[in-house]
């Protein structure tokens, strides 16, 4: 059995926002890239289960739509325990593209467990999961709390609005996973660091198709106004403040 | 031409999300001088159905089959992607809830839809097709132009006015083909969260942080959501404890919510909690480091222990209630 | 000449500082106020493999370089220099010396278990009455054909609970002075050694340090590292290996203590303003920011000459010297910004000052780094 993960190179979550060109592009000055935290939730799941699985999970791949830019961030996913890495040489116009791209790839290239991160922290698409699955004609089964393989059986937890369920899917499928799939991603270890570059990094042409959508300009949200402090002797004038002049309750 | 909007239902009811979401298709169709058709998949009785008329609903498909009573991503996006090409759909409308995400990527794919998703106002212009959505986790506002003929949105709760248009829907039974290849994935058990506010649409939210200091402490928070009728949420650190569920847990990582009122108690405020709930119309910050960052963010604070001031603020709106 | 870091160095100083900021802040201030050791954090650096990660591949260690070490070093030190310390004897003064200067089957048996961290090092040089000078060594190594015999008392030894490696420098020829001082190789568990109570410090209090004793131990002829008479000049090369590992401690101390003296004045207001919008305040900063990164780049220098095979005994001393009274005075000044709440312990800047006053005194003081600096430029 293989296993892919999907990882995003997006801005770390610390990094203050800014834009550039007249707010028509993400400043990128100074700033430092992570493996989206959710790709890196899963990809430490899919590390959890092979090395639970026995033989059984042969190995796993992480695969990147980027330019050549995102490499280290494929490495540092090398680095933590990935087998192997593909990007595809491409820049992630929007979910559209990059999701068809995935796909012209792994029509070729099957994996039997994809898995995805719910959300990129930078343009909070929460879209490529869901339209790879089409594209290939897979299951998918999203915001996934909790992935377990017995045998060939494979288990899962989703978050649904207003609850949860356990579901069966087979292989191959996609799962959109989110937060409960992995407690904390793995530092990686300095063997895994000096292993990162000897590991395989295939490049691949871009195969997709155009994309649907541009993000044109980008706005910063109004400035907030002073906070109003009440005294912690005077909790009733907060009551009254949240009543008569915020009327929010 | 139409604009579809998926409405999705719980146990045969609509929500305030339902409503909203028929108001935001409402203002897209008359600026494009087309009509509105709800999407229903489940089981949901005719008068709830036309319930959607009275907010701008023209038309209400309803698909009832057995097998659609779960949730099961490629057959329901089978069933709204029929939908939207009977219907001629040029724009489709999702929640940006869990049920959206799983679903309107699938249904871009067949219909060949670029999406946005995420958005938080109606467009600001139709030719070219552009609307503003969240990006880097409520931090900043991005302006999307969709290039492609069909078009799908995804709204962020409590974006839009919910308006009454006393209008009325004509109810249609939609039988669309199912494919028994689309259900390989079952689902085996429901665990319903019954008895309390969710929050996904919660108008007001009670949320802890690391300064309750224990699990044990939160009583009085629940407390305060009982007679708020709010929803509890928490800090990543409060989750990463353990003292509460991650469900509840909003920040970067976690949900992004947009309540009319948030109470964050004993949470500092670091910048991955507060691109969670920044979009709350209206903050209030209760913690005892005067300098913490959330006063930046808070609308009203006190700075004071989580624990005294408690049970003088459900005291206090116990007052208020009954005065 | 490249001030650019390999994106492996960049991911070891990032792994560095998620551990830094995940596990060793959870329990510090704990720890330091109970004098605990850090010992489940040793272990999970060593599985890391922090512990042995400059020893060569053939070896079992990392094979990484010392700027890789220099950047470990300072990430954690920003938060924990208590158990940075550790580290860098373990790796500066017991892996170096023995990889440097051992003999194959010292390696063999010894260097291949510190490589994987799977024995932690100490380094026992400072005696009651030979701290600054190493050359008035009390302990006697007596030369017994087969093995030494050593009596005497080592003071001050960091990891000598956790460690069981002790490289112990002995007097064997009292009458040759220091050209007569030995090199032992000592497994802590050899009869005779006995530890003194954890030591009560002012700072680091979580590190792991003892007075050591030894009453008629033997050790194997075959444990002297060198020809008789090499321990003098064993040490004082270790040592200087050692100055950039504390040197770069003393970096990681100052910038953390920096960096949240920054936040703070970003968050704290006074007279209707953020403190850093007042002058008085963001002089300060950037006078802590000069230093700091003066200092960084002594020390990245005296890295590069080590790694690139040059003489840094000049370099490493003014990195030592410049990064620990650097390091003492960003502290002292970053618990000023603060004011109150620099002064409570919650704070931690009141924690790193008492650690930068140590930065001052061990693997050399200030002052005898001064000595070393004076010398090599009135040669």
């Amino acid at each position: 059995m293989k296993i892919l993960v999907c990882i995003s190179n997006v801005p770390d979550t610390t990094t203050k926002i800014r834009f550039t060109d007249n707010n028509t592009a993400f400043d990128a000055t100074g700033v430092q890239w992570i493996i989206n935290p959710w790709d890196e939730l899963a990809l430490t799941r899919a590390l959890e289960l092979k090395e639970a699985s026995g033989e059984a999970i042969e190995k796993i791949t992480v695969i990147n739509v980027g330019p050549q830019t995102t490499e280290p961030t494929i490495r540092k996913a090398l680095a933590i325990g990935a087998d192997d890495a593909v990007r595809i040489d491409a820049v992630p116009e929007d979910a559209y593209a990059v999701a068809s791209n995935l796909s012209s790839y792994l029509k070729d290239n099957p994996y039997d467990i994809i898995l995805c991160g719910i959300d990129s922290s930078d343009y909070n698409g929460s879209l490529v999961g869901g339209m790879l699955a089409e594209f290939l004609d897979l299951p998918s089964v999203s915001s996934v709390s909790k992935l377990d393989i017995d045998g060939g059986d494979i288990k899962l937890n989703r978050e649904i609005d207003g609850g949860s369920e356990v579901l069966s899917t087979v292989v191959p499928f996609v799962a959109i996973v989110q937060k409960g799939i992995a407690f904390e991603p793995r530092i990686p270890s300095m063997r895994g660091i000096m292993m990162a570059r000897k590991k395989p990094l295939n490049v691949v042409p871009s195969g997709g198709e155009a994309a649907l959508t541009e993000f044109v300009s980008y706005d910063l949200p109004p400035a907030k106004s002073a906070c109003k402090m009440v005294d912690a002797e005077n909790v009733k004038e907060l009551v009254d403040l949240l009543h008569n002049e915020a009327k929010a309750i | 031409m139409s604009v579809l909007v998926y409405t999705e239902n719980w146990d045969g009811k609509f929500k305030k999300l339902s409503f909203e979401l028929v108001s935001y298709a409402k203002q897209i169709a008359d600026r494009s001088g087309t009509t509105v058709t709800a999407l229903s998949i489940g089981a949901v009785d005719e008068a709830e159905l036309k319930k959607l008329g009275n907010y701008g609903a023209d038309k209400v498909l309803s698909a009832t089959d057995e097998r659609l009573n779960v949730l099961i991503n490629k057959a329901y996006a089978s069933v709204i992607a029929e939908a939207a090409e009977n219907e001629g759909a040029q724009v489709i409308i999702f929640a940006n809830n869990f049920t959206g995400k799983a679903l309107s990527p699938r249904v871009s794919v067949k219909l060949k839809a670029g999406i946005a998703s995420g958005v938080n106002a109606v467009p600001s212009s139709y030719d070219p097709f552009t609307v503003s959505k969240k990006v880097f986790t409520g931090k900043a506002f991005a302006n999307v132009v969709i290039k492609s003929d069909k078009k799908i949105l995804t709204l962020f709760q409590n974006s839009v006015e919910i308006a009454e248009t006393g209008g009325d829907a004509a109810v249609e039974v939609f039988s669309p083909a199912l494919n028994d290849a689309d259900f390989a994935t079952k689902v085996l058990d429901v665990n319903k969260i019954t008895g309390k506010v969710l929050l996904s649409d919660a108008d007001v939210v009670v949320s802890g942080g690391r300064g309750m200091k224990n699990a044990d402490n939160w009583a009085p928070l629940e407390e305060l959501a009982a007679e708020l009728g709010a929803a509890l949420a928490c800090s990543r650190p409060v989750s990463d404890e353990g003292w509460r569920p991650h469900e509840e847990h909003v920040g970067q990582t976690g949900k992004i919510i947009a309540p009319n009122l948030y109470f964050a108690m004993g949470i500092s405020g670091a910048i991955q909690h507060l691109g969670g709930v920044s979009s709350s119309k209206c903050i209030v910050a209760v913690n005892t480091d005067k300098d913490a960052p959330i006063f930046e963010s808070a609308d009203y604070g006190i700075v004071g222990d989580v624990q005294k001031v408690l049970p003088e603020l459900i005291t206090a709106i116990r007052e208020m209630k009954a005065s | 000449m490249d001030f650019l870091f390999t994106e492996e160095q960049e991911m070891i100083r990032q792994a560095a500082r998620d551990y830094a900021e995940r596990e060793l802040i959870k329990d510090v201030l704990e720890r330091d106020e109970k004098a605990e050791m850090p010992t489940a954090h040793i272990k999970n650096l060593t599985e890391l493999g922090f512990f042995g990660m400059m020893v060569s591949p053939e070896w079992g260690g990392g094979g990484m370089d010392s700027l890789s070490y220099v950047l470990a070093m300072e990430e954690l030190s920003k938060i924990d220099a208590a158990t940075s310390v550790a580290l860098s004897v373990h790796n500066s003064l017991v892996c170096y010396g023995i990889e440097k200067y051992g003999n194959d089957a010292q390696k063999e048996k010894y260097l291949r278990l510190l490589a994987t961290g799977e024995r932690i090092g100490a380094f026992l040089l400072s005696e009651p009455e030979a701290g600054s000078d190493a050359t008035s060594q009390r302990t006697i190594g007596e030369d017994k054909g087969d093995h030494y015999l050593v009596n005497g008392t080592k003071n001050w030894i960091t990891s000598a609970n956790l460690g069981s490696v002790y490289l112990v420098t002995v007097q064997t020829h009292p009458e040759k002075k220091h050209h007569g001082i030995n090199v032992l190789i000592v497994d802590k568990d050899t009869p005779g050694i006995t530890l003194a109570p954890h030591e009560d410090k002012m700072g680091m209090r979580s590190s792991d340090t003892h007075s050591v004793m030894f009453s008629d131990v033997k050790v194997p002829r075959e444990n002297r590292i060198g020809d008789d008479g090499f321990g003098f000049k064993f040490a004082m090369k270790a040592l200087e290996a050692g100055r950039i590992g504390i040197a770069a401690q003393a970096v990681g101390i100052a910038a953390g203590a920096m960096e949240r003296a920054i936040q703070y004045s970003k968050e704290r207001k006074a007279f209707g303003k953020l403190i850093s919008e007042h002058q008085a305040i963001a002089f300060k900063l950037a006078d802590m920011a000069v230093k700091v990164e003066a200092a960084r780049n002594l020390v990245y220098k005296a890295a590069w000459l080590k790694d690139n095979g040059h003489p840094f005994s000049l370099a490493s001393a003014m990195a030592k010297q410049f990064a620990a009274d650097s390091a003492m005075e960003i502290t002292t000044e970053a618990v000023q910004v603060l004011g109150g709440y620099g002064y409570v312990k919650e704070y931690h800047v009141e924690r790193l000052m008492r650690e930068a006053k140590l930065t001052q005194i061990y693997e050399g003081t200030s002052e005898i780094q001064k000595i070393v600096i004076s010398r090599s430029i009135l040669k």
